[in-house]
C-alpha cells in the first residue's frame, strides 16, 4: 500500500499581483518505508508539494492521500515536516523542544515522553537534555530538529532542504546521521534538495521535476547497494546516476 | 607586586583588566556627581550665582529635612501610586489589545490608521477632556498616564509579535497547532525580551504622564509640589522634589531590570 499518494495535483497561487502556476498535474506514489527525493530547478514548486502534503495549503485540482486518508486541511500527526532551518525554540531546552509536537497534539503521555527521550539518548544527545539550542552545533541542532519531528511518530517525514544551512563537511556527516535515524525508525521520507549528489546518496528513488509549473519529468530508481550515504558516494555507480540525473534536470 | 603579575595567566590578567575597567568607570561616575554637587554648592556659597534662583545642595538637604518632618511621605505615596497604577493598567490593557490585534487581521488593518494618528497626537492636548470626564482628581492623572503609555505599548508589543519568524509559525501549523497554541507556545514566550524593553520605555513614559497630570490637576504629589514651589518662587522645594523624583524613577527602572534578570535566569535565553 502507498503511504503517500499524490493524484493529478495542480496548484495555482493567487496573489494581488497575479496568478502563479506552481504545480501542473503532479502524480507520485511513495511506498511505506521508502526514501524518495525531489529535485528540480530553483523555484519550480518543490516546497509547494510538501506544503500540500502537510495540509498547509489545498490543491487547486487533484487529491492527496496519506496512508489512505485524504489530506484535507491540517493533517497534524500523520505528517512530520522538517523545515530548511531547524526552527528550534531558543527559550526551550533541547528536551522541551523535542516535546513540542506532543504538547501541540496533546499526546504528552508518559509513554510518548519516554519514547522521545529515548530517541535523544539513542542518537547521541543524552548529555544535552537541559542545554539550550544556542549551545549546540549546527549539525546537532539539525539532529534535534529531526528527533522533534519523529517524537510524535508521524507516518511520513517531509524534509525540505534540511542540510542547506550546514557547511559541506558537517553536511556529509549529518546526512549520514539523519539517514541512519530514518532507516532505523523505518520511516517513509520525502526529501527536497537542490543537491543531486545528496539525492543520489540517500534515496531509493529520485523524482526529477520540470521547471515551473512543476510536473514529474522522470523518476529514477537508484540501485546502489551500500549501507550509508557516504559509502554510496564511493560506489562506482554513484557518478553514473549523478550524470544521468544532472542531464535530466538541466535539459 | 611585579613578581606577582608575572605569575598570572593571560586569562587572569584579562579578568583583572575587566574588573579594573569597571571600577574605573564607577569611580569616574561618582567623581562627576561629586564635582557637580560641589561646584553647585561652591558657586552659590561664594556668590557667583544666586541661590535664590538655582537653590543649592545644602538648601535642598535642609528642605528635605523640613519636608521629612511634614507630609512628604504622603506626596511621594500619592505620586508613586498614580504612576504605578497608570503603568500597570496601560501595560496590561496594551498587551491585551496587542493580542487581539495579532489575532485578527481585519481588526489590525482597521485599527492601523487610528493607532498612527493617536500615536502622533500630543496627549497633553487631551488634558481638558480628561478633567471633564474623570474629574479634577487622581483618576484624571492616572488616565493621563494611561493615555501616554497605551498607544506605544500596543504598537511596540504588536510589532514584537509580528516579527516572529514565519517558519516557526509554519512548523507549529504543520504539527496541527491551533491559533491559541501558536499564541501561547510561540508568540508570547518569543516576545518576552521585547516585552521587557517595552516595560523599560513605559517606566519613563508613565512618569511623564503622572507629572504632566499633576501639573494639570492635583492637590498633592511631587508634581504638585514642583508647580507650587515654582509659583511661590521656592526653588529649594522645586529642586528637592525633582531630586526625589529622580530617585523614584531610578528605583522603578531598576525594579524592571531586576524582573528582567530574574526572568533571564529562569529562561536563560541564549543568543
Ligand atoms: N505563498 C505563495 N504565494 C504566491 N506564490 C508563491 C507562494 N509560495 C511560492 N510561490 C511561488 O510558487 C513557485 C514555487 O515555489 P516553491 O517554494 O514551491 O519552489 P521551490 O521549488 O521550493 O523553490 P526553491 O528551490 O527556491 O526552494 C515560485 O515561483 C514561488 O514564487
Ligand atoms: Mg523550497
Amino acid at each position: 500500500m502507498d503511504m503517500l499518494s499524490i493524484k493529478n495535483v495542480s496548484l495555482c497561487y493567487q496573489t494581488p499581483e497575479g496568478e502563479t502556476d506552481a504545480l501542473k498535474n503532479v502524480s507520485l506514489d511513495v511506498k511505506q518505508g521508502e526514501f524518495v527525493s525531489l529535485v528540480g530547478p530553483s523555484g519550480c514548486g518543490k516546497t509547494t508539494i510538501l506544503s500540500l502534503t502537510a495540509g498547509l495549503i489545498r490543491p487547486t485540482e487533484g487529491q492527496i492521500f496519506v496512508d489512505g486518508k485524504r489530506v484535507d486541511g491540517k493533517t497534524g500527526c500523520d505528517v512530520g515536516y522538517m523545515l530548511q532551518r531547524d526552527q528550534l525554540f531558543e527559550w526551550r531546552t533541547i528536551r522541551d523542544n523535542v516535546m513540542l509536537g506532543l504538547e501541540i497534539q496533546k499526546k504528552k503521555t508518559a509513554e510518548n515522553v519516554e519514547y522521545a527521550e529515548n530517541l535523544l539518548i539513542k542518537y547521541g544527545l543524552k548529555d544535552f537534555f537541559k542545554h539550550y539550542p544556542g549551545e549546540l552545533s549546527g549539525g546537532m541542532r539539525q539532529r534535534v530538529a529531526l528527533i522533534r519531528t519523529l517524537a510524535f511518530r508521524p507516518k511520513i517525514l517531509l524534509l525540505d532542504e534540511p542540510f542547506s544551512a550546514l557547511d559541506f563537511q558537517t553536511r556529509l556527516s549529518v546526512c549520514d546521521d539523519v539517514y541512519a535515524i530514518i532507516r532505523q525508525e523505518k520511516k517513509t521520507a520525502v526529501l527536497v534538495t537542490h543537491d543531486i549528489s545528496e539525492a543520489v546518496s540517500m534515496s531509493d528513488r529520485v523524482v526529477v521535476l520540470s521547471p515551473r509549473p512543476a510536473s514529474v519529468k522522470n523518476i529514477f530508481t537508484i540501485d546502489i547497494n551500500a549501507p550509508t550515504p557516504l559509502k554510496r558516494r564511493e560506489d562506482p555507480g554513484f557518478s553514473v546516476w549523478f550524470d544521468k540525473i544532472w542531464t535530466e534536470v538541466c535539459v | 607586586m611585579k613578581k606577582n603579575k608575572k605569575t598570572l595567566s593571560p586569562r587572569q590578567l584579562y579578568l583583572r583588566k575587566i574588573k579594573l575597567d569597571k571600577s574605573k568607570i564607577l569611580i569616574i561616575q561618582i567623581a562627576v556627581l561629586v564635582a557637580f554637587v560641589g561646584l553647585w554648592e561652591l558657586s552659590t556659597a561664594v556668590g557667583w550665582v544666586d541661590s535664590f534662583f538655582v537653590s543649592s545642595p545644602s538648601r535642598i538637604v535642609r528642605t528635605f529635612a523640613d519636608l521629612w518632618k511634614q507630609d512628604i511621605m504622603k506626596h511621594i505615596g500619592i505620586t508613586l501610586l498614580e504612576c504605578v497604577l497608570g503603568f500597570l493598567i496601560s501595560t496590561v490593557v496594551g498587551v491585551i489589545v496587542a493580542i487581539l490585534l495579532w489575532w485578527s487581521e481585519t481588526f489590525r488593518r482597521v485599527a492601523e490608521p487610528y493607532l498612527v494618528v493617536l500615536n502622533a497626537l500630543p496627549k497633553i492636548a487631551l488634558g481638558p477632556v480628561i478633567i471633564i470626564w474623570a474629574g479634577a482628581n487622581m483618576n484624571a492623572i492616572i488616565m493621563m498616564t494611561f493615555l501616554i503609555c497605551i498607544i506605544v505599548t500596543v504598537m511596540s508589543v504588536l510589532n514584537g509579535f509580528m516579527s516572529c519568524d514565519k517558519g516557526k509559525i509554519f512548523l507549529l501549523e504543520s504539527m496541527g497547532a491551533t491559533k491559541f497554541q501558536i499564541l501561547t507556545k510561540l508568540i508570547l514566550p518569543y516576545s518576552v525580551p521585547n516585552f521587557i524593553s517595552v516595560l523599560k520605555i513605559n517606566v519613563g513614559l508613565s512618569w511623564v504622564g503622572t507629572i504632566m497630570g499633576e501639573y494639570l490637576v492635583s492637590g498633592a504629589g511631587l508634581g504638585y509640589l514642583i508647580i507650587y514651589g515654582g509659583q511661590v518662587f521656592k526653588l529649594d522645594l522645586v529642586m528637592a522634589s525633582t531630586v526625589i523624583l529622580c530617585l523614584l524613577a531610578a528605583l522603578m527602572y531598576f525594579s524592571v531590570c531586576l524582573c528582567e534578570k530574574l526572568i533571564a535566569r529562569k529562561r536563560r535565553t541564549s543568543k
